[in-house]
């Protein structure tokens, strides 16, 4: 009897349900108008925070930019100073013998500072002529030698010529030093300030595209250090990372995804590959430290070292995007393969890999532009030395882009704060190089199936 | 009634000159049964349609027999299945040419994604079935013709194989398995992913290749079933309910289930 109350009451229920159920709707009532309203208000909200979003990033990158890119762009100029130097045959080649050696051995130091010494003859006392000298760069002197060198009819004759400044008068031609502050406040002194003048009216003063900040290594003095062997050390540490991660770490993607059993070990090596990418870079430079240098005994400073340490570091990247690349192959090519007879290895390099390579080349690309900006372990493995020779290979010692910048930021000079903002630009080219060369590689690879 | 379904299956399985048989056949997934105690006998040149509702275990049971399912995880199969007497699931046969005798077209058309020409050249290529251009040529083409698709596309064989219509993809994928000269091809809804007309098209050419091939067809659709096989088998639930000439099958049902299915009154 109960049950057959509840199951009126059940059916009555239903009836209430299915009458609401038919009751027609009024599409034009005020609330539904309302509810229209609403949306349409949301989904403007919606668009107006993505754009603000986007607002915001785009503002972070102009900042960063605008920033880098105002006090780092005098750097690609330095401030040139014309002088009368006299090729005094005395002192360059005194007995005339027209040996290369023997010229490539004169003080033409000497000559600059005589041609200093005549273009401000005034100037007598010991410390007075030390800062004179100092409006010449040290490194002119090599500029002069082989301007002799390759052309030696030079010698007898006097010649107007430009010569690079020294770093603190390159900083006042350029507006980095106030003339106008205290004198105990600045770098120069009046009477440095005055010949500067002196010679701005001379028209004895300009600035000319720097060629050597490309073109040289580090060094101690501004004017003379540049960047090429920063960058010459991380085309090797890249060529040696890219070497080794590339393949290991897109076997491990292939092995991992289309052959290896789905059981609790590969379960912990994939979680650990994930863990992997999440370690700090500075403890890879640790493990580097010690396996490579102290167990393996490989050079000190080398971008072999180095590679080796951020192959390390980016496996893990190159695993995942591969393995990401790899699955997202549709199951129905590995299929039709299999189906034809082929044999799983022919599946995945004639058809799974061509398919996943613009997914996985853009992965390593990314993981490189990691390694190209890493800093860290490579403080650990020694490439933080001042090296000022060009490498020759990968076994030499050198330095990298990022930790030039590092090395620069933290050099006392003046002049070196332009030159940091000058390398994080050529750093930040190459990194976009590298992704604009991802988007091509992707964009070229791509099929649709 | 159940005697006479279980004499109607032991009755039918078995034909004069079987190219395969399946005999006592269970699959599992993992812990899950897909196919009890399953015995079919497959005629040569003739098409064999599996049918069946939506997951009785006829898509499951074609793949047996090229052995697909072995790409799977965690199946585990137990009877036996023959090629010309010989059993496929024996430790000494290699896997990858067994597939080169058993072809397969598979429910969505799935080319890959490069030219025509070396889509049907694949097969042939990595088995190593030609010595020159000329012969490659020549097998292309002639399997082209087969699948009926050689006056369509000769004049772009270089063509992406993607941007031909859904149909006349299929019929590459057929062309692609018959390049190989497969004995046994298995079609696993070959047509439930194209319109009528390229649907009968297809048909036709089932009926064609019969000469030349043994056909085993899965199928959701029971005119398709009747208009291109010979012998029909129905599946239900993993089980193998009845087997037997199509004509038979779909006239005169023995089983209450079948009889059911075919007029439409469940699945």
């Amino acid at each position: 009897m109960t049950d057959m109350a509840s199951l009126m009451e059940d059916r009555a229920a239903a009836k209430v349900i299915s009458d609401n159920l038919r009751k027609p709707v009024d599409w034009d009532s005020p609330k539904i108008a309302r509810q229209i309203k609403k949306r349409y208000a949301a989904e403007r909200r919606f668009k107006m925070y993505g754009l603000v979003a986007i607002g915001i990033a785009l503002l972070a990158l102009f900042v960063l930019v605008f920033s880098i890119g105002s006090k780092g762009y005098s750097a690609f100029y330095q401030t040139y100073v014309q002088l009368e130097i006299t090729f005094d045959p005395a002192v360059i080649d005194p007995e005339g013998t027209g040996d290369p050696d023997v010229i490539g051995r004169a003080n033409f130091d000497g000559l600059i500072k005589q041609a200093l010494r005549e273009r401000f003859p005034d100037v007598t006392s010991r410390s007075e002529k030390r800062n004179l000298y100092g409006i010449v760069s040290g490194g002119a002197s090599y500029d002069l030698r082989e301007r002799v060198l390759e052309n030696p009819s030079l010698i007898g004759q006097t010649r107007t010529i430009w010569l690079i400044s020294g770093d603190d008068f390159d900083m006042l031609n350029k507006g980095y030093i106030d003339p106008t502050v205290d004198e105990g406040d600045r770098r120069l002194n009046d009477q440095e300030v005055s010949w500067y003048n002196q010679l701005v009216e001379a028209g004895a003063v300009e600035k000319q595209f720097h060629s050597r900040f490309f073109t040289s290594g580090d060094s101690r003095e501004p004017e003379l250090a540049g960047i090429w062997g920063a960058a010459v050390g991380s085309f090797y540490t890249l060529l040696v990372t890219l070497a080794l991660s590339f393949p290991i770490g897109v076997l491990a993607a292939v092995y991992l995804e289309e052959f290896a059993p789905k059981n609790r070990f590969t379960q912990i090596v994939e979680v650990n590959i994930n863990n992997l990418a999440a370690v700090p870079s500075i403890v890879f430079g640790l493990l580097g430290l010690e396996v490579y240098l102290n167990v393996m005994h490989l050079p000190r400073s080398a971008p072999v070292v180095g590679g080796l340490t951020l192959a390390l570091m980016t496996l893990p990247t190159i695993i995942i995007a591969s393995r990401a690349a790899i699955k997202a192959v549709p199951p129905s090519i590995r299929q039709a393969a299999l189906g034809l007879g082929a044999s799983p290895v022919q599946t995945v390099t004639h058809h799974v890999l061509p398919l996943a390579m613009p997914g996985i080349l853009t992965g390593t690309i990314i993981g490189m532009a990691q390694a190209l900006g890493e800093t860290a372990p490579l403080l650990m493995i020694g490439m933080v030395a001042f090296i000022v020779d060009i490498p020759g290979g990968a076994l030499d010692p050198a330095t990298v882009l990022p930790v030039q910048i590092y090395l620069w930021a933290d050099s006392p000079e003046r002049a070196f704060v332009e030159k940091t903002s000058a390398a994080i630009m050529v750093l930040l080219a190459f990194l976009v190089l590298m992704n604009g060369l991802a988007v091509y590689l992707r964009k070229k690879f791509e099929r649709k199936w | 009634m159940a005697a006479v379904s279980q004499s109607a299956m032991t009755a039918e399985p078995s034909v004069e000159k079987p190219k395969m048989t399946a005999r006592n056949l269970d699959l599992f997934y993992s812990d899950n049964q897909a196919l009890y105690e399953v015995n079919l006998d497959i005629a040569e040149q003739q098409v064999t349609a599996l049918i069946g509702p939506s997951g009785c275990g006829k898509s499951t049971f074609l793949r047996c027999l090229n052995r697909m399912n072995d790409t799977i995880d965690g199946v585990t199969l137990k009877g036996e299945v023959t090629l010309d007497g010989r059993d496929i699931y024996d430790k000494r046969i290699d896997v990858v040419q067994l597939r080169a005798r058993i072809g397969m077209v598979f429910q969505k058309p799935n080319p890959f994604p490069k030219t025509i020409y070396d889509n049907v050249a694949y097969g042939p290529r990595i088995h190593g079935l030609v010595n020159s251009r000329d012969e490659l040529d020549e097998i292309v083409m002639t399997s082209l013709e087969r699948a009926g698709l050689l006056k369509e596309v000769k004049d772009r064989l270089q063509s992406p194989a993607t941007g031909l219509s859904g149909g006349q993809q299929q019929r590459l994928c057929i062309a692609r398995a018959v390049a190989v000269s497969p004995e046994v091809i298995l079609m696993d809804e070959p047509c439930s992913a194209l319109d009528p007309i390229a649907t009968a098209k297809v048909e036709e050419l089932i009926d064609e290749l019969r000469s030349n091939y043994t056909i085993v067809i899965v199928t959701h659709s029971m005119q398709q079933a009747a208009r291109v096989s010979q012998r029909t088998a129905f599946f239900h639930l993993g089980k193998l309910v009845e087997v037997g000439e199509t004509d038979q099958i779909f006239t005169n049902p023995k089983d209450e289930r079948t009889k059911g299915y075919i007029t439409g009154r469940f699945g």
